[in-house]
């Protein structure tokens, strides 16, 4: 039985959540001793008003759309891949040995093979996870979350002792040659007179973000494999009986997820550091989850949600800078939107379910 | 590699597994009862702060302890409220905490002391001050023995010998008291405790206290005994290292003890001798810094002892069905 439209389910829950999250961070901003008011305000200039602003704001969107699609897919198949940030790091390292060892001729099909060199490790990453998941039956949570920092091991080894340059005291890897700078929204829209996106990381993988999104919305909703993980997803004895193998569709599933995982690198380090460097991921692999939960799993909540946390990455920046509020206000936001959206998200359906049952009734 | 190093390196074992300790502790409880938790880390992180901040303030370090444990009893009265009153996903609500404790420790320690995220150093009362056991100066000279009971046995904050304490105290609680096997019952078929008439709501509720207390000492020997004061992010993976022992430890409690002593160990080598050369190969300090993980995902791929975990982990309890 259906307790709710359809639309509250989507749409209602979800900004109820947003709503009681952003409530108790004015809370917060309260407690410290500003005004939520103004510091709203601060962060949609910052974030919003200009071009430079929506330049940041994008940047950040692009890796949250990467990350929370690739939660987002295996959230689809009830799984929880928490390794999103290992799987983006070792995306990374994808993307530096492709930039870095193969002489592109243009950046256009540098991009193309460094998507796929990234698409590649950050699945690679994910196939043990999900192997052991399928085969050995053990967690996937907890082995996502070790491959994370295995992975940062990994990626610290390379750098200090493969890609560093000689002389270089950074653990990083050399700059990538100049063929594969991928070119950048102020480059792209600027024209002679105006200058839009100053100085800003937005680059064209914005674009190849929102591909995928289509294309994992083509993959979930329109292809058999998608019927397949979501039939797994929904009920795992049901689609064993349907003939559908577990193991097949938790393997898929992962390497899809940590594909998409691995790409987000391509906005860190092929468009904005241009190089890789030990922090390549940023976080975005975790907040991947807040993303893929407030998305409610669908590729335009997903894309949407991304929006909302570029803001939020910008906006925040920017309150750091003129007010005496820390970046990590930020992550309080975000620890809020999982908890309410994720975590309680029972707390706030349960009343609702009630609210909307009355009205049924009063209909008959 | 003399003596001394030996005894100095074993020392520093002990202090890096104390955290550990506490918190694989507190995982053990919380994940026997049938709740996972994956919010250790985000506990050890707050209730570091709020007791380096409350000792600071104070001057009792105390004081300081108190309001760790309240502070980490708080995430966990939030994680129970998410995962057991309201049937939510423990995983989520454990990643929210997390995320919440980094969070919320910068941004209140920039607002009470704007030292950039950390609470200024502590000093004498504020701090846990090692204990030296009796005869521990008069003993020294004795050979071998001697610089072992002086050394590495005496000469720890009083945190540490609780941690290890609460091993058999945890053992005896688990597997000798009618609380104890209740609440592992919980974990493994809660309809069965149910039907006795016991509270699953209640019992669980208890459990997760519990591994906020041990989770409170934790941070707070972190932020008052091993180090003096709060640093962002201090506990660097710690509460996952603790939840990778408890695993390796196969939920069980003198098991954990082998296991976080073994984590701390690898910490410790790895703190001092960074790569360590081997005549034929060198091993890198990243393979130290990876092993605890890499051990842990063998133990769970069953390839050497299957890792079963408690039955009803992770799944909320529904009543009527």
């Amino acid at each position: 039985m259906d307790k709710m439209p359809a639309w509250a389910d989507a749409v209602l829950v979800p900004v109820i959540s947003v709503l009681l999250a952003a409530a108790i961070s004015a809370l917060v901003i309260l407690a410290i001793g500003e005004n939520p008011v103004t510091a709203f305000q601060l962060m949609v200039d910052g974030a919003l008003m200009k071009s430079s602003g929506w330049g940041y704001t994008l940047y950040y969107a692009t890796n949250f759309t990467f990350t929370g699609l690739a939660v987002a897919v295996a959230f689809q198949a009830k799984m929880f891949n928490i390794g999103g940030e290992g799987q983006a790091l070792i995306g990374g390292l994808g993307v530096a040995l492709a930039c870095l060892y193969v002489p592109w001729p243009h950046w256009s099909i540098a991009l193309i093979g460094a998507t796929a060199s990234s698409a590649i490790f950050g699945a690679a990453w994910a196939l043990i996870p999900g192997y052991l998941q399928a085969k050995r039956g053990s967690h996937i949570v907890i082995t996502t979350i070790m491959f994370n920092f295995i992975a940062s091991a990994v990626l610290n080894y390379v750098l200090v002792n493969v890609l560093k340059p000689q002389g270089s005291m950074e653990p990083a890897s050399g700059r990538f040659p100049e063929e594969t700078f991928l070119p950048t929204f102020q480059q792209m829209f600027s024209t002679s007179e105006t200058v839009l996106f100053r100085g800003s990381p937005a680059n064209v993988s914005f674009f190849v973000a929102v591909l995928a999104c289509i294309l994992v919305w083509l993959l979930i909703w329109r292809t058999r494999l998608g019927y397949e993980i979501r039939a797994f997803g929904n009920s795992e004895t049901a689609a064993k009986y349907a003939g559908i193998s577990p193991v097949k569709i938790t393997v898929i599933t992962m390497l899809i997820s940590g594909g998409l995982a691995g790409m987000m690198a391509l906005n860190t380090t092929m468009g904005e550091a241009e190089r890789l460097v030990l922090n390549a991921a940023e976080g975005a692999g975790f907040l991947g989850i807040a993303v893929a939960l407030m998305g409610r799993s669908h590729p335009v909540g997903v894309f949407l949600a991304a929006l909302l946390f570029g803001f939020l990455y910008q906006g925040g920046a920017e309150l750091a800078f003129w007010t005496s509020i820390p970046r990590e206000l930020v992550t309080v936001i975000q620890a809020l939107v999982i908890l309410f959206t994720g975590a309680l998200d029972n707390m706030i359906r349960m009343p609702l379910e009630k609210i909307f049952l009355s009205f049924r009734k009063g209909d008959v | 590699m003399d003596f001394n190093t030996v005894i100095q390196v074993l020392d520093s074992t002990i202090r890096l597994s104390t955290p550990l300790l506490l918190a694989c502790l507190a995982g053990l409880f919380s994940e026997r009862s049938g709740i996972v938790d994956i919010g250790l880390e985000g506990k050890m992180l707050i209730a570091a702060f709020f007791s380096a901040a409350v000792a600071f303030m104070t001057g009792s370090v105390w004081l300081g302890l108190l309001a760790g444990v309240v502070s980490s009893m708080a995430l966990s009265a939030i994680h129970g409220l998410a995962s057991i009153t309201f049937r939510g996903n423990q995983i989520i609500s454990g990643v929210a905490l997390n995320f919440l404790a980094s969070g919320l420790t910068v941004l209140i320690a920039q607002t009470w002391f704007s030292q950039g995220g950390r609470t200024p150093s502590l000093v004498g009362g504020a701090r846990f001050s090692e204990l030296t056991l009796p005869f521990a100066d008069s003993l020294r000279p004795v050979p071998v023995l001697g610089p072992i009971y002086a050394d590495l046995i005496s000469g720890h904050s009083i945190l540490v010998y609780v941690a290890f304490l609460l091993v058999p105290l945890t053992w005896w609680v688990m597997f000798r008291t009618r609380f104890g096997l209740r609440l592992r019952a919980v974990g493994e078929a809660p309809e069965a405790v149910d039907t006795a008439g016991v509270s699953v709501v209640g019992l669980r509720f208890a459990s997760i206290a519990i591994a906020g207390v041990l989770c409170g000492l934790a941070g707070a020997y972190l932020a008052t005994g091993l180090q003096a004061g709060f640093v962002r992010e201090m506990t660097a993976g710690r509460g996952y290292i603790a939840l990778a022992a408890l695993i390796f430890a196969k939920w069980r409690p003198w098991y954990a003890l082998g296991a976080c002593l073994l984590f701390g160990f690898l910490q410790a080598v790895a703190l001092r001798f960074q790569n360590i050369d081997l005549g034929a190969f060198v091993v890198p300090v990243q393979v130290m810094d990876a092993l605890p993980y890499i051990l842990t995902v063998v133990i769970l791929a069953g390839f050497v002892g299957k890792a079963i975990p408690p039955r009803a982990g992770g799944e909320p309890y529904v009543k009527e069905r």
